[in-house]
């Protein structure tokens, strides 16, 4: 115990650290990316380009049903080979994008289904084009219908990062396993590498509430309150 | 509820007047809400007696199931005319079909002097879709289920058309919108999301909406249908102010009364097609067809 916190903990907790905050850098803009993915993806889903909708149905069943490690792998070790050699730190956010993308568009697709269809209706018959009646009736709604469990996915997604260190990028646990490497003190250092994931996890999932919270207008409150 | 109801100020004219302009890019510069009849018109109608909207061999089938079989219909400027007949005749198709929220499968429709389809050979030519949208614009749609946006407040959804559609300055789309408030009895409720509001409210919101797009033809499908009985009374209160506006309407509804009264015309449409058409009068009191005696019998209790 005494070494633990007062030896091993002030020794390489702040390497450790570092790996973290590549571990939050990587989540946050594979997140970004996922998000502007997964929303394109599903507009062209409900398009009335067939062609299209088959390639982005294709894309999401794909996605969703191949393990997340191997979509990280193939990206890694088989794009170098079409001559696109990524670094490993954006060979992870490519394949994180395109994986939570894919659940994503699933979730903005739901959601845009949800908002009433009448209100479609009542924009064109009031002559508003179809654009407009996306930009300022349906995706004002659905994007607020899809923020909770978007929130849910950047959970997630912190601690699926944790795969991108079998292709070497250097974030928390890769930080963690070179450590030990070195000491040989693998319960120790997997127990700090644990304590971080959740700390990180744990004030991420307080701010997503608070921006749940704060995101929730007054429309829908209004609508709870009476539910 | 009806001491909201403040007689118009709109028209002093008597009812029934030919509506002037039949240009339809005319409409919007000079129709401004309340002063529609006010400014001397420069004859730009060239005949009063041309129908608003013309309905020629309307035809619609949805897969294999066809819905309108044939009708023919003609609403002139500043009628009031009701479609009346039994659930699943095809009335709301009908509607649904004049402003393009359905494709005809074949047939002509006119508005305002623009063609917005023909068939030729059998095959539908629609017009461009701003041609349509410019034709939405002036003849909205009150629908059974008020379809209001949930997201924006009584006034917002009023006075969203006016600013994207029509380009108004929001200051003056905002007056606008809450004199019509004001006349549908909802002024006091203009921030309220349409969560907050009842059946009948949210209704009378609907129709400021329509009337916010200074419509030259107004459609309503079931206004009442959706509504708790108590509440019926007050929205067919607005509707009747607009009908003494002399605007000009197309209702379906089965509130006989209420058609009896403000009707021009009444078409009882059944499978698909219009089974008989007639005054008020004519077609309440003096029904021809079997399966019309038979609808008003089953609507007089
Ligand atoms: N979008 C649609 N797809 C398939 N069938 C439809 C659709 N809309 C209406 N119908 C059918 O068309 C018929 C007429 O419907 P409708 O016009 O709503 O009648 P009404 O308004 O007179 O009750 C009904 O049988 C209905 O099931
Ligand atoms: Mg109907």
């Amino acid at each position: 115990m005494y070494e633990f916190f007062f030896v091993l903990i002030p020794e390489y907790m702040p390497f450790l650290l570092q790996g973290a905050l590549v571990t939050v850098q990587i989540s946050v803009l594979s997140m970004i990316c996922a998000i502007s993915l997964g929303l394109l993806v599903a507009l062209g889903r409900l398009s009335n380009l067939r062609v299209l909708r088959a390639v982005l149905a294709a894309y999401v069943e794909i996605w969703r049903n191949v393990p997340l490690i191997v979509q990280l792998l193939v990206i890694y070790f088989s794009l170098p080979q079409l001559g696109i050699s990524l670094p490993g730190f954006w060979a992870g956010v490519l394949g994180l994008s395109l994986n939570v993308g894919a659940y994503l568009s699933e979730v903005f697709r739901a959601a845009i289904l949800s908002v009433e269809g009448g209100q479609k209706d009542a924009g064109l018959s009031i002559g508003m084009s179809r654009v407009m009646i996306y930009r300022r009736v349906i995706l004002p709604q659905a994007l607020r219908i899809a923020v909770p469990t978007i929130g849910g996915y950047f959970i997630a997604l912190l601690k699926d990062s944790a795969l991108v260190s079998y292709i070497a990028v250097n974030e928390l646990l890769r930080h963690g396993t070179i450590v030990i490497s070195n000491t040989f003190k693998s319960m120790e250092i997997y127990l700090m590498v644990a304590m971080v994931y959740f700390i990180i996890s744990f004030i991420s999932a307080r701010i997503v509430a608070h921006v749940e919270r704060s995101l929730t207008p007054a429309y829908l409150r209004v609508a709870q309150a009476q539910a | 509820m009806s001491n909201a109801l403040s007689p118009l100020p709109i028209s002093a004219s008597p009812k029934r007047k030919p509506e002037e302009g039949m240009d339809p890019m005319s409409s919007n510069k000079s129709a401004r809400l309340s002063i529609v009849s006010e400014k001397p018109q420069q004859s730009v109608a060239p005949n009063p007696a041309e129908p608003l909207l013309t309905v020629r061999g309307l035809q619609k089938r949805f897969g294999s199931h066809e819905v309108i079989k044939n009708i023919d219909l003609e609403v002139s400027p500043g009628s009031v005319t009701f479609l009346i007949g039994p659930s699943g005749g095809g009335k709301s198709t009908v509607l649904r079909c004049m402003n393009f929220l359905e494709t005809p499968s074949a047939g002509e429709i006119t508005f305002a002097g623009e063609r917005l389809c023909h068939t030729e050979k059998g095959r539908l030519h629609r017009a461009s879709d701003a041609v349509l949208r410019r034709a939405r614009a002036q003849m909205p749609m009150v629908f059974q289920h008020f379809n209001l946006f949930a997201h924006r407040t009584a006034l917002e959804n009023v006075i969203e058309g006016p600013i994207l559609v029509l380009g108004r300055p929001r200051e003056q789309a905002v007056a606008d919108g809450r004199e019509l408030l004001r006349r549908v009895g909802l002024l006091e409720r203009a921030d309220a999301y349409p969560a907050q509001l009842s059946g009948g409210q949210k209704q009378r919101v609907a129709i400021a909406r329509a009337v916010a797009m200074e419509p030259r033809l107004i459609l309503f499908d079931e206004p009442t249908s959706a509504l708790d009985p108590e509440l019926v009374a007050g929205v067919l209160d607005t509707i009747r102010s607009l009908a003494d506006e002399n605007r000009t309407m197309v209702v379906v509804s089965h509130e006989m009364a209420f058609a009896r009264r403000l009707a021009d015309r009444v078409h009882f449409v059944a499978d698909g097609v219009i089974a008989e058409s007639g005054s008020p009068d004519e077609i309440f009191d003096a029904p021809k067809n079997e399966r019309l005696k038979q609808f008003i019998r089953s609507i007089l209790h």
